[in-house]
């Protein structure tokens, strides 16, 4: 168990010197820089109104399909990692395997193509 | 780590998954490359695709395990896949007429039918938990889409979300007992979690883990308690998607309900059959009951399927061979049924639409004496009434109840069967004695076709199909045992 | 032995507390990025079981796909979360009662937990210790698992048919950029002389 541990000591050396620097640009300007605060200082400036209403939108259902089917070629490529790892284990029934696999989603790649889902309008 | 697939040979007893999975694949492809208005085309060549699978089965005899225990094929799956394969080809026809006002005349309409059907297909066949899962998912995740095909009609919108977020529900309880059940005997096939089992692997985290899987698979057959998505779905969902659902899947979940519990958790036979007898009590009692106050045909026609669910699981309680005969019969018999009715509910067309209110069936008879008859008769036939085939289809779950020496469960049955004739009746009143108040176009000649066969094999059971069904349901219940 | 100790009770508090605040933060998108921390975490814990692959898994499909997928959604439904989350206090008591039940039983099977010696011997896959986690998935993953594995190909296939069917709609009337038409284009399609009689017009 420790020695698993130790091969990611330095991802986790990374994170913990990522934090405290990340950290430390956050608390430096509390404690160094000037503050003068007054009410109209801090209050929303939007050309000179208060905001009409919420900032956010309804995002077109465009987008979905865009993540959805990134999503699903992420999980087939998800796939390669393992196979690629164990190659000379699984001799050429294993390539014929992931060949069929990525087949089966070649055709799907076609479908999405000639069905125009690939184009944006 | 080999694989036993060692040439295509050895490939036999999978043969029908293999040819559909194909056909669904370069279905699909033909559609997306011929040019609009192809969808009647493919529907009609997976009408004709399910067909040759279904004669493929038939005619492929190799039965044992293949892909390293994860495939199974036996006499059981068999027989489960024919009755599926036809409803699925049955429901197919039912959409032709319909299809282009239930906006399902695209071509992957089709396509997706023939890919839920073959995750059925893996289920009946699965024998590892992982397989099982995969077929059902695979199932599920076409019908969702499916159900939900009529995008711009928002009941069906919500019908398909309904389905999705219970079903997403329903797989998650599942893996968590299937992940118990892996975690307490550690194995996933289906026949070695019985050898460990006896091997003393059973213990109380098995049995929490039983629980969770026969859950998940009631939210599928819908027995009560998880019936709920059902009304709601079949209501909303366009009415030849309805019929699919009502038909093929229930009958495959059915399957995947029996071999589980049959082959993987028969020694714990006492644990599971409490379960199995309370779903089966509730859903026929909650059936007979909620089916009463409905005035929409689909509504209603969920709530008989959750009565008939209860009434086949009456088969499974007895947990005997008998029993599994009854199952199979009983889901042979629901299955012509409903497509049948489906196919009556499809003819109702007006001018302006298709009709579901009970109310607008009033004077059925006068105008259409054909689809009225035949409805008739199928209600009579859900309401068991001898000579027809409903009646014998809860004689062999009520006989193998008795059998099993669980009395007050079929004295249960019957009394919901009797209260449930009070809405069957009702229907048949509404046909025959009230006056019509809309008049109804001819139906289309292959909804006549259909409507004729399921009543006529219906009408004349006993003196036609019933014995070599039973015969052919009896060698399918021996294969488990 | 503590340090990696120290790494799961690091790992599982910060998985529950981001979990926690996922149901409770009042903003949808804070949610969301708690949702993110939970699966970071839940990764860690992978890790620490010895999981390396399933804890990369989780980290490029969940944290890189599906979260995205959920901050779109999140963005798309035009809902008043306000006002869904209204009823929140009404159903936390039986939403509890649901969880102290799931509780019990999960004490019941952790405390009833008797793994026979057989089962540890006999299991489908025994663990081995001398390759790599991921190396030993891909070994049986597209071999002995092959049925499986292309099965979930064929789940991946109508994820994409669904996904299509139910959100692709071509807006009618927008002028597309067709390439090849635009290069095959001839000069006769193009240009018409006209001669044009002066004084008239055309």
């Amino acid at each position: 168990m420790n020695e698993l541990l130790s091969q990611y000591l330095p991802v986790i050396l990374f994170i913990g010197l990522s934090a405290v620097i990340g950290a430390a640009l956050l608390f430096v300007p509390f404690m160094v820089a000037v503050k003068n605060p007054d009410p109209e200082k801090v209050s929303a400036y939007e050309c000179g109104f208060d905001p009409f209403d919420d900032a956010r939108m309804k995002f077109d259902v465009r987008f979905y399909l865009v993540a959805i089917l990134f999503i699903i070629f992420d999980l087939e490529v998800a796939f390669l990692f393992p196979w690629a790892v164990a190659f000379g284990d699984v001799g050429w029934f294993g390539f014929w395997s992931m060949m069929i696999f990525l087949g089966v989603l070649t055709i799907g790649f076609i479908y999405e193509w000639r069905k125009g889902a690939l184009e944006w309008d | 780590m080999i694989s036993d697939v060692t040439d295509f040979a050895s490939l036999a007893p999978a043969y029908p998954e293999l040819a559909l999975a194909i056909g669904a694949i370069v279905l699909l492809m033909i559609g997306v490359f011929t040019k609009s208005n192809s969808a009647n085309m493919i529907m009609g060549v997976a009408i004709g695709l399910l067909a040759a699978v279904t004669v493929l089965v038939i005619i492929q005899t190799e039965s044992g395990l293949v892909f390293n225990g994860g495939f199974i094929q036996d006499e059981f799956a068999r027989y489960m896949k024919v009755v599926v394969l036809v409803g699925s080809a049955l429901t197919l026809v039912l959409s032709v007429s319909s299809a282009a006002e239930h906006a399902l005349n695209k071509f992957e309409y089709p396509v997706l039918i023939l890919l839920a059907t073959l995750g059925m297909m893996m289920m009946i066949s699965a024998n590892d938990l992982i397989s099982l899962y995969v077929g059902l998912e695979l199932q599920a995740l076409a019908l969702y889409v499916v159900a939900a095909m009529k995008r711009d009609s928002g009941r069906a919108t919500e019908a398909g979300l309904k389905y999705f977020v219970l079903g997403a529900l329903s797989s998650g309880m599942f893996l968590y007992g299937a992940s118990l059940v892996y975690g307490f005997t550690g194995q996933t096939q289906l026949d070695e979690i019985t050898r460990m089992i006896s091997l003393g692997g059973s213990g109380i985290g098995l049995t929490f883990g039983l629980v969770f899987i026969l859950a998940g698979l009631a939210f599928k057959i819908s027995a009560v308690p998880f019936h709920m998505w059902t009304p709601d779905v079949y209501e909303g969902a366009p009415t030849p998607v309805t019929a699919f659902f009502a038909a093929a899947p229930k009958v495959a979940a059915m399957a995947l309900f029996v071999r589980v519990v049959y082959s993987s958790f028969e020694p714990i036979a006492r644990d599971w059959q409490q379960i199995v007898i309370f779903i089966s009590i509730a859903s026929m009692v909650l059936a007979a009951f909620a089916g009463i106050g409905q005035s929409n045909i689909k509504r209603l026609i969920a709530y008989s399927s959750i009565g008939n669910v209860g009434f086949a699981l009456v088969g499974l309680s007895a947990a005997s061979e008998v029993g599994v005969q009854g199952v199979a019969v009983y889901m042979a018999i629901y299955m012509v049924m409903t497509v049948g009715l489906f196919a009556c509910v499809l003819s109702l067309k007006t001018d302006n639409g298709y009709v579901e209110a009970i109310a607008d069936l009033a004077g059925l008879s006068r105008g259409r004496p054909f689809v009225a008859g035949i409805m008739a008769i199928l209600l009579f036939s859900m309401i068991g009434l001898p000579p027809l085939a409903g009646f014998f289809a809860k004689w062999h779950v009520f006989i193998a109840a008795i059998e099993a020496q669980l009395y007050v469960l079929a004295v249960i049955g019957v009394v919901a069967s009797a209260i449930s004739a009070f809405y069957y009746l009702k229907i048949i009143r509404t046909m025959y004695f009230d006056e019509p108040i809309l008049q109804f176009s001819a139906a289309p000649g292959e909804l006549r076709l259909v409507m004729g066969v399921t009543g006529f094999l219906v009408l004349s059971y006993y003196v036609t199909v019933g014995a070599p069904l039973a015969d052919m349901a009896s060698v399918a219940a021996k294969s488990l045992f | 032995m503590t340090l990696p100790l120290f790494f799961f009770y690091l790992f599982s508090a910060t998985c529950i507390g981001a979990a926690v605040m996922v149901i409770s933060s009042r903003n949808p998108v804070h949610s969301v990025l708690f949702l993110i921390l939970a699966f970071v975490n839940a990764a860690g814990i992978f890790l620490l079981a010895g999981a390396e692959f399933l804890a990369m898994i989780l980290i490029v499909v969940y944290v890189g796909a599906v979260a995205v997928l959920f901050l779109f959604v999140v963005m798309m439904l035009d809902v008043d979360f306000a006002e869904l989350r209204k009823g929140f206090l009404q159903h936390l008591p039986i939403g509890m009662l649901i969880g102290l039940i799931f509780l019990i039983e999960l004490v019941l099977v952790a405390v009833g937990f008797v793994v026979s010696p057989q089962v540890a011997a006999e299991s489908v896959l025994p663990i081995n210790d001398t390759i790599s986690n991921t190396r030993a998935l891909g070994q049986v993953l597209y071999t002995r698992y092959v049925y499986l594995f292309q099965a979930a190909g064929l789940v991946l296939l109508v994820a994409m048919i669904g996904a299509i069917v139910l959100t692709l709609r071509h807006r009618k009337n927008i002028k597309r950029q067709d390439i090849g038409r635009q290069v095959g284009r001839k000069r006769s399609e193009a240009v018409k002389t006209v001669k044009v009689e002066s004084g008239k017009g055309l």
